[in-house]
């Protein structure tokens, strides 16, 4: 089934139901691991409902949703809390409308994306209070960790700025900057291109191209914009209607017959 | 059983006086997301003024009691309204869009405000009427206890069913109620589309204070005595019960109302006095901690 | 544009509109008589047979209407006059870099004040008892910061607290001997534990919702303390609790007093200038530890759970334990608070605790801004000094309470205060305007 790759989630039978509306309706599939997948389909096709139940923020009605970290140690998420997915299973998300800390700087929001790990060190802040030097090198490990990403992303020079004060696009790059800091295996990514202009969608392919090259992380993706999908996915889902319609590598998708019928043709050219 | 029956038909009037303030706290946080907290005194202004307006009429010769507590009723209502408005206009509609906090400390400013408006300008000692209605209909008399409906209980119920069924028209039937239907689910596009939001909340805020202020005069009636300070107590309990019906819900208010007028009825009278209003606040709290959304309310999916 | 280059663009809003004035005048004069006709213009008193009879105020009447005519004249004069009925922003960037330097000022300033003040009016009993008072509210002010101002919970029964550590530490030091430095902190672990018990259920609930539990808790507290007489002695309150010692040499007039020990004339003031030296010292440790809380991060957590509690979650925050910390640790400095409380006066009683505390608190911390300490000490000498210096007129000072809270509000709703100070910065530290900053995004 998966070929000799590595599954990092395996969605089975996933069903969301909202009182008498289904969302998601007995959704399967596996994201594989060091690979980027992406979520597709068209509007109100239940994508970031799906995400919604991954990361924890809606509980599914039914269906298994099976993470496995590297050392084989595997996590349901349909049974655990939202924080607790990021925290113990290390998935990380962005989202469709950007929350940022938007009255933090974008080194802050970096730092509290490293909550758990400086909590620790700082002895539930008992130690900290104390001045603990153990949780002094904790810190400048984590303000490193923050400026390594801002400098992938280009804000570097932004660091001490709130985040509410940044362009559109840097608040996009900034969001996924921090869902990094929080060192996933599984970064969830809801339409991260959503608004971007076509340069900076290119930019944000190379990004997340990088990612996968350099850092052990997985990639799961919604978009709409093809440009990105077609271009960067290792692997495709396409939704509608809250069920599975198509699945496969892009060049297969974008010659789907069904694929190009639930978008209605709007796609066709963006698809080539 | 005498007993009983008693207690139910006393908690049914409380209720209904609930009622009536309740459904000024479920509008406004229907349509604006804001807790009224100065709602309460606006009922103890409905009922100040409905006694002042009382006592200026008999003053000036009109004595006729049903006369004059339809005027009275008028009045009280169409000032009440006015002080609904000018306080909506005053502390709420500068903080729309504002954070959360600041509205909340400006009705709490509001509230005290008018509470000690209210003490100076009329005193601060208890204002007592002789009963206005009086009469009652035994209904079972056997010789230990007897159960009987006041004249007064009777017209608390029938006023407040009437005003109910006109209220409940309003909302359903007519224009201004679907405007603040169309506001409670979302105020921007109502503006959009053309609703007068500012005029529409408004109004929301107007026909509270004035159904407030039928449920004031009613409780200068049932009870004889107001003071400055009726509003507090009375306004955190039709809270509770706009929140146990379900806040947002019109008759939730209502249903929540009758059931806290119920509740603390009964636990006057099987249990203990002094703890009452105890009872009251923690019914709110277990309310909001196992049943937020109230029994019907409308539960509220988080969209992420 | 600013409000200056807006008149001079268009010269004819610099003329005075007074017919739109007198208009908008006319229109408050009649609202005004429809609010005061029957509220003001009459009175209702018991006349001579007990009953009340009603009498005519019609000259108040028309002067509280002549009152609103003219206010609200020269109120609509002012604002036709400069033609946006929003002014622009007080504060340009440059000015409030310079406020932002000089407040670096004000706070030092403001210590070395505080320090001095027993000095500087040690035979005015009044100040000093009027100083310790303010501080008090100071330290109850930062307390709340830490619940309100930085994790931005709705706490509307922070009283509660308070009474639980005056209570406990009255009890404690009635009944077993318990000396105040052993009282003080289990008084605040008491008031902790209080705050933990009582914020588990809730802290789930939203904004609103919370605040609405946290006057009712506040409100069972009070009716507890009230009806549980055995305990608590009731309505009566506990007296003769143990005054404050000087770390054991007690501030009387024998020969193992505080004054003959060193070789002092013996004063009442004493202990009185002890007093103010322990508030301040509560109220500086509060403020201490609010501030390298900040830093760590547990109190970047609350700042970014007042901003966005979802993104919170999604960055694997457990915004539960997060939320009951701070309104554990607010609660502990209430607790401190109160034991200082009961001490000081030697007498406590459930009046001191009603909802209205609550509200005063909130107002310092809201009035004062966005989770400034320098804030809360600004509007809680503002507020609680003024309201002091009404004392006179204790009718009224109620009414201008309510209004000053009001229109502060509405005149300034993110406070006096209304920047954010980042709690780390790679190369320079800049302040954030509080429009940036959001609170409870949904």
């Amino acid at each position: 089934m998966n070929g000799g790759h590595d599954v990092i989630l395996d969605v089975q039978h996933l069903t969301m139901r909202f009182g008498g509306l289904v969302a998601v309706n007995d959704l399967s599939f596996e994201a594989r691991r060091g690979e980027i997948t992406a979520i597709i389909g068209p509007n109100g096709a239940g994508k970031t409902t799906v995400f919604n139940c991954i990361t924890g923020f809606y509980q599914p009605t039914e269906g298994m949703l099976e993470l496995a970290h590297a050392d084989r140690k595997k996590f349901l998420l349909e049974r655990m809390p939202d924080f607790k997915i990021t925290a113990r299973a290390r998935v990380a998300r962005t989202f469709q409308n950007i929350r940022l800390f938007a009255g933090m700087t974008a080194l802050e929001n970096l730092l509290v994306a490293q909550h758990n790990r400086l909590m620790k060190a700082s002895g539930f802040t008992f130690l900290g209070l104390a001045g603990w030097p153990g949780f002094r090198s904790a810190e400048r490990e984590s303000i490193d960790r923050a400026r390594y990403w801002l400098d992938r992303v280009g804000l570097l020079a932004r660091a001490d700025d709130p985040a509410g004060a940044l362009a559109y696009g840097q608040q996009r790059r900034l969001e996924i900057a921090r869902a990094m800091c929080a060192e996933p295996v599984l970064l969830c990514l809801d339409e991260p291109a959503a608004g971007l202009n076509p340069r900076e969608a290119l930019e944000l392919n190379k990004f997340l191209l990088a990612i996968r090259a350099e850092t052990s992380t997985s990639i799961l993706l919604i978009e709409h914009h093809m440009r990105v999908v077609m271009e960067i996915s290792d692997h495709i889902v396409v939704l509608d209607y809250g069920q599975k319609i198509a699945e496969g590598p892009p060049a297969q998708i974008r010659g789907d017959a069904r694929v190009i019928a639930a978008y209605l043709g709007v796609e066709t050219e963006e698809v080539a | 059983m005498d007993y009983f029956l008693q207690q139910l038909i006393n908690g049914v009037t409380l209720g209904s006086i609930y009622a009536l303030v309740a459904i000024g706290y479920t509008m406004v946080y229907g349509i604006i997301g804001m807790i009224n907290f100065a709602h309460g005194d606006i009922f103890m202004v409905g009922s100040f003024l409905a006694l002042i307006a009382f006592l200026a009429l008999t003053a000036i010769g009109v004595t006729a009691v049903p006369l004059a507590l339809f005027l009275v009723l008028v009045i009280a209502m169409l000032l009440t309204a006015l002080y609904g408005w000018a306080v909506e206009r005053i502390a709420y509609r500068p903080l729309r869009g504002s954070f959360r906090l600041a509205p909340l400390i400006s009705a709490i400013g509001m509230s005290i405000f008018l509470q000690n408006y209210v003490q100076i300008a009329q005193g601060a000692r208890v204002k007592s009427l002789p009963p206005l209605v009086p009469g009652a209909h035994i209904l079972m008399d056997d010789g230990k206890f007897v159960v009987q409906l006041t004249n007064i209980q009777i017209v608390i119920i029938v006023t407040t069913v009437a005003l109910m069924l006109v209220f409940s028209w309003l909302v359903s039937r007519t224009r201004f109620g679907r405007d603040m239907r169309a506001c409670e689910q979302d105020l921007k596009m109502a503006s959009l589309v053309g609703v007068n939001t500012d005029l529409t909340i408004s109004l929301t805020f107007v026909i509270g204070a004035a159904l407030a202020a039928v449920a004031g005069v009613m409780y200068l009636l049932y009870y004889g005595a107001i003071d400055f300070y009726v509003g507090f107590v009375a306004g955190v309990k039709a809270f509770t019960a706009a929140v146990l019906g379900g806040i947002g819900s019109l008759p939730g208010a209502m249903l929540g109302g009758l059931m806290i007028g119920l509740i603390e009825t009964f636990w006057s009278a099987y249990f203990s006095v002094e703890y009452k209003d105890v009872a009251a606040f923690s019914i709110l709290i277990l309310v909001l901690i196992f049943m937020p959304t109230g029994i019907l309310g409308r539960p509220e999916v988080e969209k992420v | 544009m600013t409000a200056n280059e807006n008149r001079e663009a268009n010269p004819r809003t610099a003329r005075l509109d007074v017919g739109g004035a007198l208009k908008d005048a006319a229109v408050a004069a009649a609202i005004a008589f429809g609010l005061f006709s029957l509220m003001l213009g009459l009175l209702t008193s018991a006349g001579p047979a007990g009953k009340l009879v009603v009498t005519t105020r019609f000259g108040l009447l028309a002067a509280m209407i002549a009152v609103v005519f003219i206010g609200r004249f020269l109120v609509a004069l002012v604002a036709r006059r400069r033609g946006a009925s929003v002014p622009g922003p007080l504060l340009t960037p440059q000015v409030r870099q310079g406020l932002s330097r000089l407040e670096r000022l004000v706070a030092p300033a403001f210590l070395l004040f505080a320090l001095l003040v027993p000095v500087l009016f040690y035979s005015n009993r009044y100040l000093l008892d009027l100083g310790i008072l303010v501080l008090t509210y100071i330290m109850l002010g930062w307390g709340l910061n830490i619940v309100v101002g930085l994790a931005g919970l709705l706490d509307l029964g922070y009283v509660a607290f308070y009474a639980v550590g005056a209570y406990s530490y009255a009890l404690l030091a009635k009944n077993f001997g318990f000396s105040f430095w052993l009282c003080l902190p289990l008084a605040g672990v008491l008031a902790s534990f209080w705050g933990i018990l009582l914020g588990f259920p809730v802290l789930r609930l939203r904004g609103d919702y919370l605040a609405i539990v946290t006057l009712a808790f506040g409100e069972i507290i009070r009716l507890v303390i009230v009806n549980w007489q055995d305990l608590t002695g009731g309505p009566n309150g506990v007296s003769g609790i143990p005054r404050p010692s000087f770390f054991g040499i007690p501030f009387n007039n024998e020969p193992d007093g505080f004054a003959a020990v060193f070789h002092l004339e013996f004063s009442a003031t004493h202990r009185v200038v002890f007093l103010y030296y322990l508030i301040l010292a509560l109220a500086l440790i509060t403020c201490a530890v609010t501030i390298r809380l900040r830093q760590l991060p547990i109190g970047r957590a609350w700042e970014a759970l007042r901003e966005d509690e979802i993104a919170c979650r999604a960055l694997g925050i457990n915004t539960t334990n997060t939320k009951l910390t701070a309104f554990a640790t607010g609660a502990m400095f209430a607790g401190f608070a109160g034991s200082f409380f009961a001490t000081r006066q030697g007498f406590i009683s459930p009046e001191s605790f009603v909802f209205m505390e609550s509200a005063l608190v909130l107002a310092i911390v809201v009035l004062g801004g966005m989770g400034s300490q320098l804030g809360v000490v600004i509007a809680a000498v503002v507020m609680v000094g003024g309201f002091e210096l009404f004392r006179n007129f204790e009718q009224f000072r109620m009414l201008v309470f309510g209004a000053a809270m009001t229109g502060i509000m509405v005149w300034r709703p993110r406070g006096l205060i209304a920047t954010r100070t980042p709690s780390i910065f790679l190369d320079q530290k800049k302040d954030i305007p509080a429009d940036i900053v959001e609170e409870a995004r949904q």
